[in-house]
């Protein structure tokens, strides 16, 4: 089998992006200082961050500021409850979220909330149970989830439902016997997984199939070698980079997936990740615990 | 007011730059503010960079005027992902007292190349909610014109099981499951919209009603092609929690065993057994004889019914290795509690 050309796709993600994922320990590449004020430069009047400078603010964009300022520590340049009043005016009657003031409603905007309440350490701001329950609301026949009540299982929506319940301490509302073994079911004959039956296997999946089943304590149920084997034969071992699937084109979206899925599947030289938080568990300990060495 | 349904021309004719157009005549472009050091400068492209200056300059200004609306088309032609162009295009169209039909006419413009943006399916629904039930059929029509190019689109069947809800239509729609499924009845979207129709339809009186005939279609598909994981768990969702239904249903253990009597594609028909067994089926000979045969010779002896759930873990770690650690749970999980 290959091995992770780590250097390779440092030297990639530094020529593409300013925000960057710590997995490969190589986070002071980066000045932090300029990406801080940067970020702070998103921020909206409401409270809210855009995706960039003057751009409306929106939950996802606000859910990554927040993980990007806790890379780095520097959570403490936040108006903690400025940010808060714009995630909690975001949440609807039924418990759902939306992603900004126009109105659209998808699971995933309920797992950024709740990630991004949950690092700021103000859940209690949201109905929680509200929140809950409309999540549970999205479980489909096969134990899994969708973006909206009915629709079908899709891993990304699965992983956002299922790390939304995870902070919040609603594991018990998952069957995690009938949840497992669909999600284990993704594996295909590559070793790559897909996202649902019957569709092609993306690297992404390395990343929500896999946090899932580590969320739900099932993660032995699909086979790690072939997994780590498609992952590295994704990557561009030339210029860096991971691609969706081998040789295809790389880009930042699946080099950030398939480092995050090898540090799931413990490969060596890399930081462990929490699959709910979706950031390093020496930050996650941090933001929790209080200060820790990296 | 300006049309609206020029970006999708716009992308084939040569760039005119907005500087040279009559109708931004007086607009101050206003360049990206990137702060003083970049630490990535990304290479814009001329009608891009020209394209979003002049946005700015609008947005900031907060200028809700027809060239606002071109320009909102230009913009989203150029980067559909870029969600405060949508916004802004929808603060223009309610100023101005949009036509919401020449709207959805540009939606499908942008969808023709954009089929899985977010931006795009929030923007039409806005749009359809304006026209109400009379949009039901149209936009049904729009959804499925996308799925004849991706049946599996996961943003146009969220937007079609809103219009269901929202909006009406339910009619024709386990016609158009059927019809999708007879075009590739390995589509998991089109199983779960059917699911959702035999549900949630008003027409159809809801699962309990729906159930028989849905099992023996879910069999004739599963008979079809066996490896077939949707029509399995359609089967299994058919029934729900009535644990006692599913196991007196002798329909369902008839076709796990003619599965397993093909000697091929049976995984799911031993896992559905497998299943049954743990809530307390007792197969007959001819089931129990099916499975023995399925055993390669050193896997032994089958004897009791916790026997006959070993064996079935037992073949299936090896007819499905890549997924040997769950058989080997399922085996223990079924040891433990006979």
């Amino acid at each position: 089998m290959g091995e992770l050309a780590g250097d390779k796709h440092v030297k990639y993600i530094l020529s593409v992006e300013k925000k960057k994922d710590n997995l490969l320990g190589k986070l002071d590449t980066v000045d932090s200082d300029e990406v801080v004020s940067w970020i702070l430069q998103c921020q909206h009047e409401s409270g809210g961050f855009g995706g960039n400078i003057g751009h409306d603010p929106h939950l996802l964009y606000t859910l990554s500021a927040v993980q990007v300022l806790a890379l780095f520590d520097k959570l403490d340049v936040l108006d903690i409850n400025k940010v808060t009043n714009y995630i909690r005016a975001l949440q609807n009657e039924d418990g759902s979220f939306s992603g900004h003031i126009w109105g659209e409603v998808d699971t995933r905007f309920s797992y950024c909330a709740i990630c991004c309440l949950a690092i700021l350490k103000r859940l209690d701001s949201i109905n929680v149970e509200k929140a809950v329950r409309y999540i549970v609301s999205c479980k489909t026949l096969d134990g899994g989830f969708g973006c909206t009540p009915g629709a079908e299982s899709h891993a990304g929506q699965i992983f956002c439902c299922v790390g939304a319940l995870a902070i919040t301490g609603s594991l018990h509302h998952i069957d995690k016997d009938l949840l497992g073994w669909w999600l284990c079911e993704r594996q295909v004959k590559s070793g790559g997984l897909n996202g649902r039956p019957e569709k092609l296997s993306d690297v992404c999946y390395s990343w929500w199939v896999l946090s899932s089943l580590i969320m739900i304590d099932r993660v032995h149920w699909i086979d790690k070698e072939k997994l780590i084997k498609f992952i590295l034969d994704c990557q561009d071992t030339e210029n860096g980079g991971i691609s969706d699937r081998p040789d295809d084109a790389v880009d930042i979206f699946h080099t950030y997936f398939g480092v995050a899925g090898l540090s799931l599947l413990e490969y060596p030289g890399l930081k462990a990740t929490d699959p709910a938080y979706a950031l390093p568990v020496d930050v996650v300990n941090r933001i929790f615990f209080g200060r820790c060495s990296t | 007011m300006a049309s609206s349904s020029s970006s999708e021309g716009e992308g084939r004719r040569a760039w005119v730059p907005l500087a040279s157009r009559p109708e931004f005549a007086g607009v101050t472009p206003l360049p990206q503010d990137d702060g003083p050091s970049p630490v990535v400068a990304i290479a814009y492209r001329d009608d891009f960079r020209e394209t979003m200056d002049y946005f700015r300059s609008l947005y900031s200004s907060r200028e809700l005027s027809p060239r606002s609306l071109l320009l909102t088309s230009l913009a989203i032609s150029v980067n559909p992902a870029n969600y405060t162009v949508w916004h802004f295009r929808r603060q223009v169209l309610e100023a101005l007292g949009a036509d919401w039909t020449e709207e959805l006419e540009f939606t499908e413009g942008v969808a023709k190349r954009n089929a899985k943006n977010y931006q795009l399916w929030h923007h039409r629904r806005w749009v359809a909610e304006k026209l109400g039930p009379d949009a039901a059929s149209r936009e049904l029509e729009f959804t499925r014109k996308i799925f004849c190019l991706d049946a599996k689109n996961y943003h146009a069947w969220s937007h079609r099981q809103w219009v269901l809800q929202a909006l009406g239509g339910w009619e024709d729609e386990l016609d158009y499951c059927a019809q999708l499924l007879e075009e590739d009845v390995f589509n998991n979207s089109a199983w779960n919209q059917r699911y959702f129709v035999i549900t949630k339809s008003p027409s159809l009186g809801g699962l309990n009603a729906m159930r028989d005939s849905e099992v023996d279609y879910a069999i004739e598909a599963i008979h079809a092609n066996p490896e077939n994981e949707s029509p399995w768990r359609y089967l299994r969702g058919l029934y729900n929690d009535e644990n006692e239904a599913w196991l007196n249903d002798s329909r369902v253990h008839s076709a796990c065993l003619r599965v397993l009597k093909a000697k091929r594609n049976f995984k799911f028909a031993l896992s559905t057994l497998l299943d049954l067994l743990g809530l307390g089926f007792k197969p007959n000979q001819e089931i129990k004889d099916a499975i023995t045969s399925l055993r390669t010779s050193d896997l032994g002896e089958a004897g009791s019914d916790s026997d006959l759930a070993n064996s079935i873990c037992s073949i299936l770690g090896l007819e499905d290795p890549m997924r040997a650690n769950y058989w080997t749970w399922r085996k223990q999980q079924a040891s433990s509690s006979s």
